[in-house]
């Protein structure tokens, strides 16, 4: 199988403090995924559940502690630390942020053709600007000449993809896409990702914490929890029919926009975040329904399920069964 | 039961702008144009709209805080204080200050800045309890924050740290706490769940309703998320440029949306085991300093008529609860 990213025990761990009092940090904590071309593979989990590192490891914002990252079967050289390359590309979370406010939206796009010659005139240039604009659903006499404060956020979304597209990448890393445009306006940024995986088999690693615009848009799920992927499989698996008491909840959480589906059931809050990452065992024993002694010693296995990988002593006997 | 209500809060007419002096040429932005409400004792009211709909004007406004470049243009607001309804637009500076905490608080969105961040969370407690209550000494502020932290299940030495050591979910219940602490009849919350994780949003909106079950007071509530409306709102108001469309019971806002605007908005959204196509409300939203004639989403509406791009059509009663503001229904209303 056609792997176009793989992850084989990839970990980060921060240190913090100085040489008398360190605390060691492990934000990513051995996870293994992978991405196949022509598909939209989502990362989600609550803040500092790690998949924000995980995609900054990948983009070469942040160093690998241990572990592996292979595009195309193949592992990344020291020379090309950097991956946004003509075959990856990223699209950050805040629209507003990600352009300059005193400089002209199209000046990036020149800056991208240019560093990457994708053309030789300056009218090729535009008019390759202008197909990839169009893509998105604007056109180049939209852009041209204008400043970032000229848009609205679910626009410059929508410029920083066509942007983005501009090298042909294979994959868009896209991390929170969706969560600072507003909520009627979320569904076009979402189903442009659809359009471009189903029409120019792009790939794109959808990371939120939106459950809902997960199960809508991607083909397949891995839910993180402090550091560790504790579920992962088919997004029909995982958000219809959770199995790890996480992602039980998780999904639970989820407000849904229908007056009967009210909650019903009470939640209890996490204690301190350090002490969850700290913890020997598993890290939702402290909060989870069905906990029982082990997890509180030993790490949980990996069990497979079906197609779903499932990070959780209840499942053991299953497997072995 | 709808003949039983008491009306705690009610809006005539009001109207609020920001006016902007740029080089001589005026900027009028009308975040708060016309909005009639009445709000009811012992409910949870809840706004919803896009960002730039002026909601957060809006409850700056029923709040009684208008501070320039925001002006009370026009209309009158009432709060119903001791069984009798007070015009508060004219109140002096002391009688508003007065009515805070006690008679109505307000729960802002980013609680890192209710806090002061080089003093100990009990030290903003004194500041705002001990300014509206005659204690003799300190310690009995305490005890009347320490009452309301266990009551709602907050660990007991929250006062005694400071604001950077709790999560941000933690710091959120402690915000809403501190703006329950004097049992307000109104409390206005301004997207108090948004920037919190889902699960850690779950168990603030769990309190907040079990503080409204407690104190059976009114909660006037706005965020963006359908979600959230449909999990905690008794009623909706849908407002959109800086007027309310629709305002009816949550179920029926869900169950059978009438303008076109609220059809957007929950047809928009995802849901689980319903992977249909989903669209997006067309265009942008307008800006408040240039509004378009007529109705205001007549250029985004996909059933637009004539009438619509000329006249702002009125508000209309379909039932006793369900208000809209469309000339489409206006039309079958009216034969």
């Amino acid at each position: 199988m056609d792997k176009l990213l793989e992850a084989n025990n990839l970990t980060k761990r921060f240190s913090q403090g100085n040489v008398i009092s360190r605390a060691i940090l492990t934000a990513v904590d051995n996870i293994n995924f992978y991405i196949k071309p022509a598909e939209i593979f989502t990362l989600a989990g609550e803040s500092g559940c790690g998949k924000t590192t995980t995609a900054k490891m990948i983009l070469g914002f942040e160093e690998v502690t241990s572990g592996q990252l292979l595009r195309n079967g193949e592992p990344q050289t020291d020379k090309e630390k950097a991956w946004i390359t003509e075959g990856v590309q990223a699209i950050f979370q805040d629209p507003f942020s990600t352009f300059n406010p005193m400089r002209r939206v199209d000046a990036y796009f020149h800056e991208t053709v240019y560093n990457f010659k994708l053309a030789k005139t300056r009218k090729d240039a535009i008019d390759w600007i202008d197909q990839k604009l169009q893509l998105v659903g604007l056109t180049y006499q939209d852009v041209a000449g204008k400043y970032p404060s000229e848009f609205s956020g679910g626009q410059l979304q929508r410029i920083s993809i066509a942007r983005a597209l501009l090298t042909d990448p294979k994959l868009i890393i896209a991390d929170e896409p969706v969560s600072m445009v507003d909520a009627s306006l979320r569904m076009s940024i979402v189903n442009l990702f659809k359009q471009l995986r189903d029409e120019l088999g792009v790939s794109i690693l959808y990371i939120t914490h939106d459950l809902a615009t997960a199960y809508y848009v991607s083909d397949r799920i891995a839910i993180m929890f402090r550091g560790k992927i504790v579920e992962m499989g088919s997004v029909e698996d995982v958000l219809m029919n959770p199995r790890h008491p996480y992602s039980k909840l998780l999904r639970d959480s989820i407000p849904q926009a229908d007056p009967k589906l009210r909650w019903d059931s009470r939640v209890t809050l996490a204690e301190l975040e350090h002490e969850e990452y700290s913890r020997k065992g598993c890290r939702f024993a402290g909060r989870c329904p069905e906990v029982m002694d082990i997890c509180k010693t030993v790490v949980p296995p990996d069990v497979r399920i079906d197609d779903v990988f499932v990070h959780c002593h209840l499942y053991e006997e299953l497997e072995e069964a | 039961m709808a003949e039983s209500k008491q009306v705690v809060l009610r809006t005539e007419h009001l109207k609020s702008f920001y006016i902007l002096d740029m080089q001589g040429t005026q900027k009028v932005v009308k975040a708060v144009n016309d909005v009639n409400l009445e709000i009811y004792e012992n409910e949870v009211y809840s706004i919803a709209g896009e960002s730039g709909c002026g909601k957060t004007t809006l409850l700056k406004t029923l709040f009684n805080e208008i501070v320039p470049p925001q002006r009370l243009v026009d209309g009158k607001l009432y709060y119903r204080i001791n069984s009798e309804e007070v015009d508060v637009t004219t109140f002096s500076a002391e009688e508003k200050r007065r009515l805070r905490m006690e008679y109505i608080s307000y729960i802002p969105q980013g609680s890192m800045s209710v806090f002061n961040p080089v003093i100990k969370i009990k030290g903003t407690y004194e500041d705002f309890i001990g300014s509206h209550v005659e204690v003799k000494n300190r310690d009995e502020i305490f005890a009347i924050a320490r009452e309301r932290i266990q009551e709602l299940g907050l660990p007991k030495n929250v006062l005694d740290v400071y604001p950077h050591q709790l999560s941000g979910g933690m710091r959120q219940r402690v915000t809403i706490a501190l703006a329950s602490s004097l049992n307000p009849q109104i409390m206005i919350g301004d997207e108090p769940t948004t920037a919190l994780d889902v699960v850690v949003q779950r168990g603030v909106i769990q309190m907040l309703k079990d503080i409204q079950k407690k104190l059976k007071n009114t909660i006037i509530m706005v965020t963006h998320d359908m979600g959230v409306h449909a999990n905690i709102a008794d009623r909706i108001g849908i407002m959109y440029a800086g007027k309310i469309v629709e305002e009816a019971p949550t179920e029926k806002i869900f169950d059978m949306p009438l303008h076109p605007y609220t059809q957007f908005l929950i047809n928009s959204l995802p849901k689980f085991g319903d992977k249909t196509m989903r669209e997006s409300v067309p265009g942008s939203p307008p800006s408040l300093a240039d509004l378009p004639t007529g109705c205001p989403f007549h250029p985004r509406c996909p059933h637009v008529k004539d009438i619509c791009r000329e006249k702002m059509p009125e508000t209309i009663k379909v039932d006793a609860e369900h208000k809209v503001a469309c000339w489409l229904v206006e039309e079958e209303f009216n034969g």
